[in-house]
């Protein structure tokens, strides 16, 4: 079996994640045949969106080192801020537009972080707990803190577009938005940068050892600047699909969610310690965290359970892989 | 280390004038993190005096300070301990309100309804002690997982935290309990010869914590564990052992605050004190110590506590808003981020 997976196969996270999805799966279809369904598989894809386009800009955080906390928080701002900004001006603006400002904000805000890490050489992890409450805090003070459930019209047109929709046998409704073609637009683009350009090359290397990459000529404060910033944009594009998908402009909304989506990362494998991560792991995490999410109650575990079972998926998932780690190395020794 | 910071030696050439001398002191003064913030401490407690004098200084607002800020400032004393060693407990607040729900459904549960304050004494006793314990076990599940697992500590207590929380949510389902003999008020809402009862469990705490790491053999290796691991484990240090009793102790103090958090509240819930953990955090940062560990001191945690409740009440004062009063938090953290940047760090 080795040889056919290759070297590693059978220890890598991806593998212990996707063997735990395909044996959730297997028992929430034993105790209700329902479970498998065209529409329990829309509604899964669909909570995915958000969290996964979070997922794979933590992702890309962890590769390089860092730890951001502070996504949720751009996420909100860039999702509130828009909404506010086009109903005060023209309501009537095109959905693409809407998302491009939304974008623009969150990149801006992860700037704001970019310019403390990369500029001043904070430590990630302080300075994203401060702009969390920054810029939560800013939203709430000076933007406002009411929630908006007319949004502009053609934000709800967004979350009307579908691509597919249909009636199951069954006589269920199914539906997937189109807001899932934007998470799969984003895997494809940082799967390219990640793998395709140097830049991507440059984040693997920072997460591996900053010195080592100064001293074969990467720009690390560069690179550095637009991981947050990148992450910064995915967070906006990620606000203003949930405040479309919601039908709802909810400040206070998302916050909180910060860790889920970092467990729900290294679940997939990344290291908290830079260097390593992959899109299928980050995935895979998502693919987990949603399922224990929004399925527990299927196999017959109550979901106030919800929290202790990403908890011990979060210990077990990233414990696993370090005491198997340390065996080796004391066999080595 | 804290010799560290007295190691230049006091240079004293015969030439010398007294200005220069004076010069230099301040800017020895200057130069720990601790006296920048006694500074910042005493500027904000005089913006505040000076900005809503009758009301900040009065000593209602006085009174009620010092029983708002030991819960948290007792979590910040865990996390400052953790942070010694170049760890991080992002569980505190999930361990807190763990052994304050167990210790509550205990008192609710099982004490006999409506018995008199004397006779609830051996009772409270014993849902303190298993709150304790449970914060003691809590800890050390922690610290195995950290010493020896090898897990990053964020990831372990992010994970742990998680499993803590959720517990409490699944023993309670998600409601507060509440319903308690009347001698639970006590330890949040008491005063004992006019001292506010939390201060004083929080001083205590804060010297122990003072003693433990400038005058004992545990505090001096968890302070060397922090500032370079591998030289400890050459200098025959059983790292293991002490990491477990690092997040064993900082699992008790989040016990304490969660029992002092319940007896304010007359009750207890998976969700209390959810902004806490940002907090503590924030406040042992703001207090000079270092996240990557090797450097603090509790009086700088100490100042720094004080620091952020004169802010908080004075704002609260001014009729500023809780989000403005996040927003002000988060701006004051990275601000003495920056400071002590610039302050020459020594790390």
């Amino acid at each position: 079996m080795r040889a056919l997976f290759g070297q590693g196969f059978w220890t890598r996270n991806e593998t212990l994640v996707a063997i735990v999805i395909i044996a959730f799966c297997a028992l929430a279809a034993f105790s209700d045949p329902r479970f498998l369904s065209a529409t329990t598989l829309t509604d899964l894809l669909r909570a995915s969106i958000v969290l996964g386009i979070l997922a794979i800009g933590a992702m890309l955080v962890l590769i390089s080192g860092g730890i951001d906390v502070s996504f949720t928080a751009i996420a909100v701002f860039a999702m509130y801020a828009t909404t506010v900004l086009t109903l005060g001006t023209v309501p009537g603006l095109p959905w693409p537009f809407i998302f491009l400002i939304s974008i623009g904000i969150g990149a801006a805000l992860g700037a704001v972080n970019g310019l403390f890490i990369a500029g001043f050489g904070l430590p990630t992890l302080i300075v994203t707990l401060g702009t969390l409450s920054v810029f939560r805090g800013f939203l709430l003070t000076f933007v406002g803190s009411e929630r908006i459930s007319k949004l502009p019209p053609q934000m709800r047109e967004f979350s009307r577009s579908m691509i597919v929709r249909g009636t199951t046998e069954g006589g269920s409704f199914y539906a997937l938005p189109l807001a899932f073609a934007a998470l799969v637009a984003v895997i494809v683009l940082t799967w390219f940068i990640l793998h395709r350009t140097l830049l991507g090359r440059s984040i693997f290397a920072i997460g591996g050892s900053v010195e080592s990459a100064r001293r074969i000529g990467i720009n690390v404060r560069g690179t550095q600047c637009f991981v947050y910033v990148y992450v910064g944009a995915l967070a906006g594009l990620a606000g203003i699909i949930h405040g479309s998908l919601g039908r709802m402009a909810d400040p206070f909304s998302l916050v909180g969610l910060e860790l889920s989506v970092i467990a729900a990362v290294v679940l997939g494998g990344a290291r908290l310690t830079g260097g390593y991560g992959t899109v299928t792991g980050t995935l895979l995490g998502v693919a987990l965290i949603v399922l224990v999410q929004n399925s527990l109650i299927v196999v017959g575990v109550p979901s106030s359970w919800q929290s202790v079972v990403i908890g011990l998926l979060i210990l077990l998932g990233t414990g696993l892989p370090a005491w198997q780690a340390r065996r080796a190395a004391e066999r080595a020794a | 280390m804290s010799s560290a910071s007295r190691s230049r030696s006091p240079s004293g050439s015969p030439s010398d004038t007294p200005s220069d001398r004076a010069g230099r002191r301040w800017q020895r003064l200057i130069a720990s993190p601790e006296a920048r913030l006694a500074i910042i401490t005493v500027a904000v407690f005089a913006l505040m005096a000076l900005l809503s004098p009758e009301r900040f200084l009065s000593a209602g607002n006085l009174t009620s300070m010092a029983f708002q800020f030991p819960e948290f400032a007792i979590l910040a004393l865990a996390m400052t301990l953790t942070m010694m060693t170049g760890g991080i407990d992002l569980s505190v607040v999930g361990v807190s309100n763990l052994s304050a729900v167990v210790a509550a459904t205990l008192l609710a549960s099982f004490a006999p309804a409506g018995i008199g304050t004397a006779a609830s004494l051996p009772w409270l006793m014993l849902a303190y002690a298993v709150a304790i314990a449970i914060g003691a076990a809590a800890g050390a599940v922690n610290g195995l997982l950290v010493a020896r697992l090898a897990l990053p500590p964020i990831l372990a207590t992010l994970g742990s935290g998680l499993v803590f929380t959720g517990i409490a949510v699944a023993l309670t389902g998600g409601s507060a309990v509440m319903g308690f003999p009347d001698s639970v008020a006590w330890l949040g809402n008491g005063t004992l010869f006019g001292i506010p009862v939390p201060l004083i469990v929080f001083a205590l705490l804060a010297i122990a914590l003072h003693t433990v790491l400038t005058r004992t053999r545990f505090g001096l290796r968890a302070t060397m564990y922090g500032a370079n691991p591998m030289a400890a484990l050459y200098a025959a240090i059983d790292t293991g052992r002490l990491l477990i009793r690092v997040y064993l102790v900082s699992g008790m103090f989040a016990a304490t605050a969660g029992l002092v958090i319940m007896s304010r509240a007359n009750s207890a819930k998976a969700d209390y004190g959810s902004s806490y953990l940002l907090l503590a955090v924030l406040i042992a940062v703001l207090g000079g110590v270092n996240p990557y560990g090797g450097r603090g001191k509790v009086i700088g945690v100490v100042l720094a506590v004080l620091s952020m409740q004169f802010l908080s009440s004075g704002l609260n004062m001014l009729q500023v808003s809780n989000f403005a009063r996040e927003l002000i938090w988060g701006v004051l953290l990275i601000f003495v981020m920056l400071v002590n940047l610039r302050g020459g760090s020594r790390h």
